[in-house]
């Protein structure tokens, strides 16, 4: 029978929540590295025990941790990121020039062929790979030296590259994504890299419409359409469907496009989901409710989806990489708060049940479907 | 042999339930000591001091004999009370917060 394991990041640890395929019961495993910051858990299609895990705290920096067995045991690997080269400069808040600084993984992306080999999206941004299970870590520094890079800026949670997104059936096309920056892409496996941020408006920008400098939060792809990809933006949510060559505004009838999260159904590749967070300044869900809204059509038209969910005094946030769908039929929706909880839908998104409560802030969900 | 005591964190992370017991060839120096650390436990490097440049994370203190050595030159002979293992070497992760 099916299984579900949903990996958890934290502000204080890692946990790891496992259920049957009915999804009704939970085993709750963690906190593991307790006490540091768990950006991310992914782990490998390739090999589903093989997981890996960024963990960091502002005394000790980045370690880096790998699993075999699905999460029982872990053991640190490499955690040394050193840019190529010489790091140059990149904008600070005020606009003036500033070091390309190593500071933490905020994104791990197992290769869709080969478990050994692992992407990691640090801050200050840019890309790194392991092609030994995680023990090094080498720079891909054609993003970074990328001609823009002198002008890319840090958002508010620091200059951190937080989405790769591998395209399933070409394996030289990747995307990434940077706050704030936008969405960059190689078509020649991470040699070179180009913008793609044409379609984006940022009013804060001096020029709204500019090669980069926009503040995507996130970005997803259904895997059986790697040329369409969906945005959650600072404010916006966008939609491309020639391969981030061009983008159009599909908020619609969102009660707020502001938001961190985006994600897609696993089956149903116009199905998508994106939680609503009220505004830049107000990092909670509009009127107290947490409201996730689904979208049938790929955008544009939404339905709220509250059963479940708290519909009142509810002022918990939820972050960019905070959202995963499983493969089961139907669609398992996972994602989790600021707050701790993690919510679970075993049918996506109709309904809605806390798998845990009282977890600290929820910085990263993902699942795993196993068999 | 040279004792140091870690915080908890890093004991966690190293697998050692006190006190690490090191040898340290030559001159007992901040340097040769976390040297010495690292290689017998390669997941501390770069959670004391930066990978790159070496330096001491800004969170890392160092204290020996009732003394804050954090500042002292990575190459400064520590205390002979620290070289002869009669007072261990402390690394302390700074009370940051509120």
């Amino acid at each position: 029978m099916s299984s579900v394991r949903v990996l958890v990041g934290t502000r204080k640890g890692a946990f790891i929540l496992t259920s049957d395929g009915k999804r009704e019961k939970w085993e709750v495993s963690g906190p593991h590295f307790g006490g540091w910051e768990v950006y991310h858990m992914k782990g490998s299609p390739v090999d589903p025990d093989r997981l890996y895990a960024s963990q960091s705290t502002g005394w000790h920096g980045q370690v880096m941790q790998r699993s075999n067995d699905g999460g029982h045991t872990w053991e640190p690997v490499g955690n040394k990121f050193v840019y190529d080269g010489v790091p140059g400069t990149h904008q600070w808040y005020d606009g003036k020039p500033h070091p390309w600084e190593f500071k933490r993984v905020w994104h791990l992306e197992p290769s869709l062929t080969d478990a050994e080999t692992v992407y990691a999206g640090v801050e200050d941004a840019a890309i790194f790979r392991s092609t030994d299970g995680g023990k090094n870590w080498q720079e891909l520094p054609g993003l970074r030296g990328h001609g823009t890079g002198p002008q890319w800026q840090p958002g508010a949670g620091g200059m951190c590259l937080h989405t790769i997104l591998l395209d399933p059936a070409n394996p030289q096309r990747m995307y990434i994504a940077i706050s704030a920056a936008g969405a960059f892409r190689t078509d020649d496996g991470g040699v070179t890299w180009q913008p793609i941020n044409r379609g984006l408006v940022s009013p804060f920008l001096p020029n709204p419409t500019a090669e980069v400098g926009h503040c995507v939060h996130h970005v997803a792809m259904h895997p059986s359409r790697p040329d369409v990809l969906f945005m959650q933006k600072h404010w916006d949510v966008m939609r491309s469907d020639d391969a981030g060559e061009n983008w159009r505004e599909v908020s619609g009838n969102l009660p707020t496009d502001f938001g961190f999260v985006i994600d897609v159904h696993a089956h149903e590749p116009e199905t998508i989901y994106v939680a609503p967070i009220k505004s830049d300044g107000e990092h909670y869900p509009p009127d107290g409710k947490l409201r996730i809204y689904r979208s049938r059509t790929g955008g544009n038209e939404w339905e709220a989806l509250t059963n479940g969910l708290p519909q009142s005094n509810c002022y918990v946030n939820v972050l960019r990489d905070a959202m995963a769908v499983d493969s089961l039929y139907s669609c398992g929706v996972y994602f989790g708060t600021t707050g701790g909880q993690v919510y679970a839908s075993a049918d996506a998104g109709d309904h809605w049940a806390p798998i845990v409560h009282d977890l600290p802030a929820v910085l990263s969900v993902e699942v795993q479907t196993l068999s | 042999m040279i004792r140091v005591v870690l915080p908890a964190h890093l004991r966690t992370l190293a697998r050692v339930p006190g006190e690490v017991e090191l040898t340290v060839e030559g001159p007992v120096t901040q340097r040769s000591v976390l040297d010495a650390l690292e290689a017998r436990y390669p997941m501390l490097s770069g959670t004391l001091r930066d990978h790159v440049t070496q330096q001491r994370r800004p969170f890392v203190r160092f204290f020996a004999c009732e003394e804050d050595l954090s500042h002292e030159s990575p190459d400064a002979l520590l205390p002979e009370r620290v070289a002869s293992g009669e007072e261990p070497y402390l690394v302390v992760g700074a009370i940051a917060g509120g």
